[in-house]
């Protein structure tokens, strides 16, 4: 694994293709992927995978998605230059806004797609792991819009923390389910979500909401996300001189946003710069491993128990990363770093004060990497950098009160 | 493939008329935890499962939860539990079940012969299914532990006729389409993984999941080999049971599992 930056002088080399591609029957990005999950599971998995090639060369499917994320979500979401920002680094910097997506941020893409697929496949029911709320939030939505009944797993430790969200949901018509074990917040909801999976195969669909668990999540969830990079491409070729910006910069927690615009630039010369919260930062801390149904970068002790992340952002708190965040990280086409708790709140103020914009904590952590690396050899003056800026804030506001 | 030396123990017993009980216990759930594995012994066990606990286990029912959580808190790890069996003259064959990142942290060819070196017989990993396991089965073979794979009811027809070719030491029947953990009644489901598989191999076939008393235990045996008993052992543990009341406990089961059927 490489955690080296992009050295300017490589800046003309051409980009090896790696990854971001249909991963094949295993489910396999490089060494990482796979379908680790009991036998009772596996045929389920078979009939998503199914399920979901063919409905994804269905031309009626994708227009049904394309038409709902259009009327409903608001895509496509702007990309917006930020002039005043920029000013002050002397780069030019970018935002792709899914901040403006219907339910606050890109998650709602990945929701809406899975949540279709999963009528099409006949089931009636959704289920879904939470940490901070804001899948789970969405995933309501989707269930409300399209007549699904949705069940939320969510830790019981964060469920006090975010108890805002845990009545959204139910305002949605979701119905939360406490989680109280293990450490009782995401990676336990997940485990919790799955084991109910196990025993509702039949009727119901896990929706799970990053590129994680067992084949074909990580690649179907990156594909419902791969609209942030397509619309980015081609906004970005309306706005920049040489069409593509020099960077492309997401924060990762589980990496659904960050393989969604990485999608849309992995065949360019841009580079791709994934954002870790120091506290969870499993490409950059973590050891190979398997967990909720995948191998890849797991934070993990010497004998294979799973640690707790610990970041400031909810959202990011997951201690593995989408096993195709692995692969690009062990191929190079993708450099991953890390951000801590403060220069991530110090970034929503600063983003907030000179361009009027609220990002969320987790997507601060992207904008992090831009003030920290402007002007340096990371991201040389006069540089173009694109930041997915995956949420917004108004969720954060009572916890950054407290903390400024 | 020729049989092991735990397919063949279980395959002469089996074979001698008797019902295969294979009681479970999370390793270091309490100090003592090795004194229940002997008291299940000395009441009429064929083999041994314990549990090395993982902090995420994803098929199992809260009891196995709570038992792997006491575990991890008392600070125990896997090559500790490993290490207390080391000489520990159990006094029946013993198989491993953990998830599979223990084995992948540890490395497959190390923790394999780590097995070996303790006297472990087999292993069992319930989030390793079939498509996955290639990667591991060859450590296994190398270091001579037999690596048991589940089926479950919904497993197709083809996948069920390759995990029974493939399983080693025998084939764990999956009763239910669930966790872990007691249930008042068996599973619909139970008989017919047991009928199916027994369509496709000699092996020894052993049904697991929600078989709580000596009733359900004749019941799920009926159209198997034998069964696996886990929850009910160890909410008992939890409750405070000694290796004594928890050998009592395995020798009624053993007892129903004698009487003649039929």
């Amino acid at each position: 694994m490489s955690l080296t930056l992009w050295n300017p002088e490589s800046r003309s080399a051409p980009p090896r293709r790696s990854g971001m591609d249909d991963p094949g029957s295993e489910g396999r990005f490089g060494r990482f992927g796979g379908r680790f999950v009991p036998e009772s599971l596996v045929p389920a998995c078979e009939e998503l995978e199914r399920g979901f090639r063919e409905a994804w060369a269905d031309p009626a499917f994708r227009a049904a998605l394309n038409q709902t994320l259009a009327l409903y979500a608001g895509r496509p979401t702007p990309v917006t230059p930020a002039a005043r920002l920029s000013a002050e680094l002397g780069v030019t910097l970018l935002l792709k806004r899914e901040d403006l997506a219907h339910t606050g941020s890109h998650k709602i893409n990945n929701v809406i797609g899975q949540a279709l697929l999963a009528r099409r496949m006949g089931k009636t029911h959704l289920l879904a792991e939470t940490g901070a709320g804001q899948h789970g939030v969405a995933t309501a939505t989707a269930g409300a819009l399209l007549g699904l009944d949705v069940t939320v797993f969510m830790g019981e430790r964060d469920m006090e923390r975010q108890q805002l969200n845990v009545f959204r949901m139910e305002l949605l018509g979701a119905r939360v389910v406490g989680v109280s074990s293990g450490s009782r917040t995401l990676k336990d909801a997940c485990n919790e979500a799955l084991r109910n999976w196990v025993g509702a195969v039949d009727d119901a669909h896990y929706c799970i909401g990053s590129v994680l668990g067992p084949h074909p999540y990580p690649w179907m969830v990156r594909e419902f996300q791969r609209v942030i990079g397509e619309e980015a491409r081609g906004q970005c070729a309306d706005l920049l001189t040489h069409g593509v910006p020099d960077v492309v910069v997401a924060c990762v927690g589980g990496g659904s946003n960050a393989a969604g615009v990485f999608a849309g630039f992995v065949d360019t010369s841009a580079r791709l710069v994934g954002v870790e919260p120091e506290g969870g930062a499993a490409v950059t801390f973590g050891q190979p491993g398997v967990l909720h149904g995948f191998q890849s970068y797991v934070l993990q002790d010497e004998s294979g128990q799973i640690l707790e992340a610990t970041s400031i952002s909810a959202g990011l708190d997951y201690p593995g990363v989408g096993p195709e965040h692995a692969h690009l990280a062990d191929t190079g086409r993708a450099s991953y770093v890390t951000m801590s708790d403060d220069e991530a709140v110090a970034a929503v103020s600063r983003l907030a004060r000179t361009e009027g914009i609220l990002p969320a904590l987790e997507s601060a952590h992207a904008v992090a990497w831009v003030l920290r690396a402007a002007g340096t050899a990371d991201l040389p003056s006069g540089s173009t950098v694109l930041v997915n800026l995956s949420g917004r804030g108004d969720k954060d506001a009572d916890q950054l009160a407290r903390l400024m | 493939m020729t049989a092991g030396p735990l397919e063949a123990h279980l395959r002469g017993r089996r074979d001698a008329g008797r019902a295969l009980l294979v009681p479970y216990v999370t390793g270091g759930v309490t100090a003592d935890w090795l004194d229940y594995a002997r008291a299940y012994a000395k009441a009429g066990a064929d083999a041994i499962e314990i549990g090395l606990p993982f902090s995420d286990p994803m098929l199992d029912g809260g009891t196995i939860q709570e038992a792997s959580d006491r575990a991890l808190s008392r600070g125990v790890t896997p090559g500790g539990l490993l290490e207390e069996l080391s000489g520990a003259n159990v006094g029946a064959p013993l198989i491993i079940m953990t998830y599979g990142n223990v084995v992948y942290r540890a490395g497959p060819e190390e923790f394999c012969k780590r097995l070996a070196e303790v006297g472990v017989a087999g292993l069992i990993m319930p989030d390793v299914p079939y498509d996955e396991v290639r990667g591991l089965s060859g450590a296994a073979l190398a270091a001579g532990i037999e690596l048991v794979l589940l089926a479950a009811p919904s497993t197709t027809a083809s996948r069920l006729e390759r995990i029974a070719a493939e399983s080693r030491g025998f084939v764990y029947g999956v009763t239910v389409m669930g966790t872990t953990g007691e249930r008042g009644a068996l599973a619909e489901s139970a008989g017919s993984v047991a009928v199916r598989l027994r369509e496709l191999t000699t092996k020894p076939v052993l049904m697991g999941f929600g078989i709580s008393t000596p009733a359900q235990a004749v019941e799920a045996a009926a159209h198997a080999d034998g069964v696996i008993v886990a929850s009910a052992l160890m909410r008992r543990v939890i409750e405070g049971a000694t290796p004594a009341e928890l050998g009592a406990d395995v020798l009624a089961i053993r007892q129903a599992l004698d009487v003649p059927q039929g």
